[in-house]
């Protein structure tokens, strides 16, 4: 053990974040909100990571799990009466816990089905899934129905929003980097041999869906109480998409090329915006990059015929880990 | 009982529609062994097709909104879909071929988010209203029915119901009676073999795209009809409804995906006249989850183990 | 313990119409070294998955060491002490040579995902104990060197001795081979085949092969099942099996040495 855990790592990078609090307090609030949009991406790429990444499991419906947390979370802190100051913390934190639980069930009933079904079929179910739980949000009254959720609490700063990253990226690369990970690996590689070998396929996927899920639901918490307004259409197949998009552009199975990712497809649509505001520019070019979704879809293709292993992977080692 | 039987009616027009898009999943599946995620957004695909080609028929030809012009209209756009499949698979799909499953999904999600906002792009985002190729209007039953007389069943109903019918008889004798059909249930059943026996297998992947995609195209059509107000974004419901309805019937299985199709329409038309609108996506997709798990074959499909 | 190590009784398996074993009765004993034979498409592999659980009987039951293993799952089994190989490679293939057989170590880790996360003392005991296991095995069969390259990028002999490696990463009792001298040439097979012998003495397990490697199947076995259409056809020493007329028949025609 010559190199610092990671669990030691984690607690450091806890306490910058806690100096650097103060310093992003002093950012404006368009700052704060990429900022805060950044770290939110990067708990739901990197938990989506080891359901698809790493287990091979493809989900479609990772925003269902967002809109169960960031729905169960934000009644809970609006049951509790939205109080500041340190009651405000607990509450809110308490909140959050209870919103990933939630999640993290959900993600276990989800779970079950994936025990029979593989690749595409999966992904269409989870897409199901994800329907199901915005429909059943949207025929919810006192989750706001189809008006939405209004008057939540701003409790999601700076320090909440990365501190839930960093605990999302130490679960994920507890789990995954070890020899109890590599089952994870074997399942996504071949079932069949994974099972030959006696692993328990069954639990590692559940494993992965379980906490997938619980991360997902923990950056809807935290949305919803940065944005202080949800809807059910936020928690859509396009959300998970945008979610898939940047496992995918990252690589499937990278912890690093994910985290890229999950920062430049925050940062890109701004950049477009930006770029589509231009009054300098042609209107046909303004028009195109003001929907990041094409450029996102052709890189998707291209991605795929030339570089399936992520754009942002650059270790050959799993080059070829989709069998 | 009325009330039941309107909601029968409407959802079976509905259904058609499905029926058309989900022989489309099941026929590329059969093939490939893959589902095509861009499938539904070949439906609007023939929508638009419609809404650009149709008042260009209209001027052209003098006629005025009626039968002929849906007769004109429809093989063209039909035509363009099964161009625009073909070109999908040639280009993205084919490169593919031999790589994992997962891929392949992957590549067909892009499209379809390509056909999707791109679509957003080249059309506009804002829904258009499709031009009117016949003039819809209730039917007059004639009073001998009785009761039965105040169903309410439109013109697009039954023109719906009659196409769809139609294009899955010629279906059938394609796939059942020519070469081409036997070229590709051979290649369902055994890619190896088939190919060792002369089936072109570049060949008749692009006619399954082909004649896949016309079929949506023909759904495209015939949903504007019923309903003319079509966006870019319209293929995703109806697809995803449509694959429910090839995953019920049994994905593979022709019969199994009309079935499914009528089945699904009739459901959602029942849901939406006895529950809410609010519950028919959800319920949709529950029935989707409940096959999955319980008959994961479908209804009238067969359950392949993998050979170890 | 009571009765044979493992035992098939009268199992019988149909994929539709074709009915791949049939009626098949085999007993294999402690320490027992047993070949299984027959020509291709005998029913050979379909037994393996009978016995691993990929596949369940239509009727008749298989016991391992007296305890009946209907519904068990196949990671059940592997941790009751049966392990395979696969006739077609099936390694891990992005994976590197050592993590192919930690991955297979699982069954014996006492730690799950909890202590994974938070690196407990006994979580880190069980890394440190799978590391020396791995390592241990390796050298054992000479992989140490390609301890870190990708499964899929050794030489197919190798691959074939990784996926032996693999199996008894999981502290076997019965050890099912299918055609690991597949692909190789004389040198290699009068290799693997002392190589056989040596896991037995040093592992003291069961060992159930098949192979097509006359050579091999007849050095190293004292017991050979032969397969035919499903049907066992003979069973005995392999001197007898050699001069059976059943066997000779049922080979006849066939192409392979
Ligand atoms: N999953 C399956 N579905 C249908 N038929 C199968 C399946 N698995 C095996 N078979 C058939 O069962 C028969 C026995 O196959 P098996 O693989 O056991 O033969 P084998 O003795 O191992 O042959 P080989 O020497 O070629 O490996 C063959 O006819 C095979 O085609
Ligand atoms: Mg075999």
């Amino acid at each position: 053990m010559k190199r610092p855990g990671p669990n030691l790592v984690f607690l450091f990078v806890l306490a910058g974040l806690a100096v650097l609090a103060p310093v992003a307090g002093w950012l404006g609030p368009y700052a704060l909100d990429i900022l805060v949009g950044i770290a939110i991406n990067l708990i739901l790429a990197v938990s989506l990571n080891l359901i698809n990444g790493y287990t091979g499991q493809f989900s479609l419906g990772h925003a269902g799990f967002m809109a169960v947390g960031a729905y169960a979370s934000a009644w809970l802190t609006l049951q509790a009466g939205t109080p500041s100051g340190v009651n405000g913390l607990v509450v809110f934190a308490s909140a959050l816990l209870a919103g990933s639980l939630c999640a993290g069930l959900v993600g276990l009933a989800v779970g079950v089905p994936s025990l029979r079904l593989r690749g595409d079929y999966l992904a269409i179910v989870t897409l199901g899934f994800n329907e199901i739980i915005k429909g059943a949000v949207q025929n919810a009254e006192p989750l706001g129905a189809q008006r939405g959720l209004t008057g939540i609490g701003q409790y999601t700063g700076f320090f909440s929003a990365f501190a839930g990253a960093a605990l999302a990226i130490l679960v994920v690369h507890n789990l995954v980097q070890s020899t109890y990970g590599r089952g994870f690996l074997a399942t996504h590689n071949d079932e069949i041999a994974a099972e030959s070998s006696g692993l328990d396929t069954t639990r590692y996927k559940i494993v992965a869906f379980a906490t997938g899920a619980f991360f997902a639901g923990l950056a809807g918490g935290l949305y919803a109480h940065f944005k202080q307004f949800i809807h059910p259409e936020a928690f859509g197949f396009m959300r998970s998409m945008d979610i898939v998009v940047m496992v995918i552009l990252g690589g499937m199975g990278s912890m690093v090329g994910v985290c890229c990712a999950a920062v430049l497809l925050t940062v890109l649509p701004e950049l477009l915006r930006a770029l589509a505001n231009l009054e300098s520019l042609p209107p046909a070019i303004r028009d195109f990059v003001s929907n990041r979704m094409i450029l996102y879809s052709v890189l998707l293709i291209i991605l795929m015929i030339t570089r399936p292993q992520g754009l942002l992977n650059f270790s050959s080692r799993r080059a070829q880990a989709s069998r | 009982m009325i009330e039941f039987l309107q909601q029968l009616i409407n959802g079976l027009a509905q259904g058609g529609i499905y029926a058309l898009i989900a022989l489309g999943y099941t026929m590329v599946y059969g093939v490939l062994r893959f589902i095509n995620f861009a499938h539904g957004d070949i439906f609007m695909l023939g929508a638009f097709a419609g809404f650009y080609v149709g008042p260009a028929v209209l001027r052209i030809t003098g006629l005025s909104p009626s039968f002929a012009a849906v007769l004109l209209v429809l093989p063209i756009a039909m035509l363009a879909c099964a161009l625009a499949g073909m070109a999908i698979e040639r280009l993205c799909y084919r490169p593919l071929r031999d790589r994992p499953r997962l891929t392949v999904l992957i590549t067909a999600i892009g499209v379809s988010l390509l056909l999707e906002n791109g679509g957003q792009f080249v059309f506009g985002a804002s829904p258009r209203s499709f031009p009117e190729l016949i003039t819809d209007r209730a039917l007059a039953l004639p009073a001998s029915l009785g009761s039965l007389a105040t169903l309410t069943i439109t013109l697009s109903q039954v023109l719906v119901l009659g196409v769809a019918l139609l294009l899955l008889g010629g279906l059938r004798q394609i796939v059942g009676k020519t070469r081409t059909g036997l070229a590709m249930r051979a290649l369902s059943l055994n890619p190896t073999a088939a190919q060792l026996m002369g089936v072109d297998l570049d060949r008749i992947i692009a006619l399954t795209f082909g004649l896949g995609s016309a079929l949506a195209g023909a759904a495209g059509i015939l949903a504007s009809i019923q309903q003319p107000s079509i966006d870019p974004l319209m293929g995703i419901a109806a697809g995803l409804k449509a694959f429910v309805a090839a995953v019920l019937g049994g994905i593979g299985s022709l019969t199994g995906a009309v079935v499914g199709g009528l089945l699904i329409g009739v459901l959602e038309a029942l849901v939406v006249g006895y529950l809410s609108p609010t519950y028919r996506d959800p319920i949709v997709f529950g029935v989707l989850i409940l096959i999955l798990l319980f008959r994961p074959a479908g209804l009238l499909g067969r359950f392949q183990p993998e050979k170890v | 313990m009571s009765g044979p190590f493992l035992q098939l009784e009268q199992v019988t398996l149909r994929f539709g119409g074709l009915t791949a074993v049939n009626d098949v009765n085999l007993t294999i004993g402690e320490d027992e070294l047993v070949g299984l034979i027959g020509p291709n498409g005998a029913g050979k592999t379909t037994v393996f998955n009978l016995i691993t659980g990929i596949y369940a009987p239509s009727s008749g039951r298989v016991l391992f060491r007296g305890q009946d293993l209907a519904g068990l799952p196949v990671n059940r089994r592997v941790r009751l002490g049966i392990a395979r190989t696969f006739q077609n490679i099936r390694l891990f293939g992005g994976l590197s040579v050592a993590d192919n057989v930690r991955a297979a170590c699982d069954a014996h880790r006492t730690t799950g995902p909890f202590q994974a996360l938070a690196r407990t003392p006994a979580f880190r005991a069980d890394e440190a104990d799978i590391n020396r296991q791995v390592d241990e095995l390796l050298a054992i069969f000479n992989l140490g060197r390609l301890r870190d390259a990708p499964a899929a990028s050794l030489p197919y002999g190798e691959q074939r001795r990784l996926e032996i490696v693999r199996a008894l990463a999981t502290k076997p009792k019965l050890l099912l081979l299918d055609e690991p001298a597949a692909g190789m040439n004389p040198t290699e097979k009068a290799e693997l085949s002392r190589l056989i012998l040596q896991i037995r003495e040093q592992f003291s397990l069961s060992i159930l092969l098949v192979e097509h490697s006359m050579k091999v199947v007849m050095g190293v076995c004292e017991r050979i099942t032969v397969l035919d259409y499903g049907f066992k056809i003979a069973e005995g020493p392999p001197a007898a099996i050699q001069s059976d007329p059943k066997v000779i028949e049922a080979y006849l025609g066939e192409e392979k040495p």
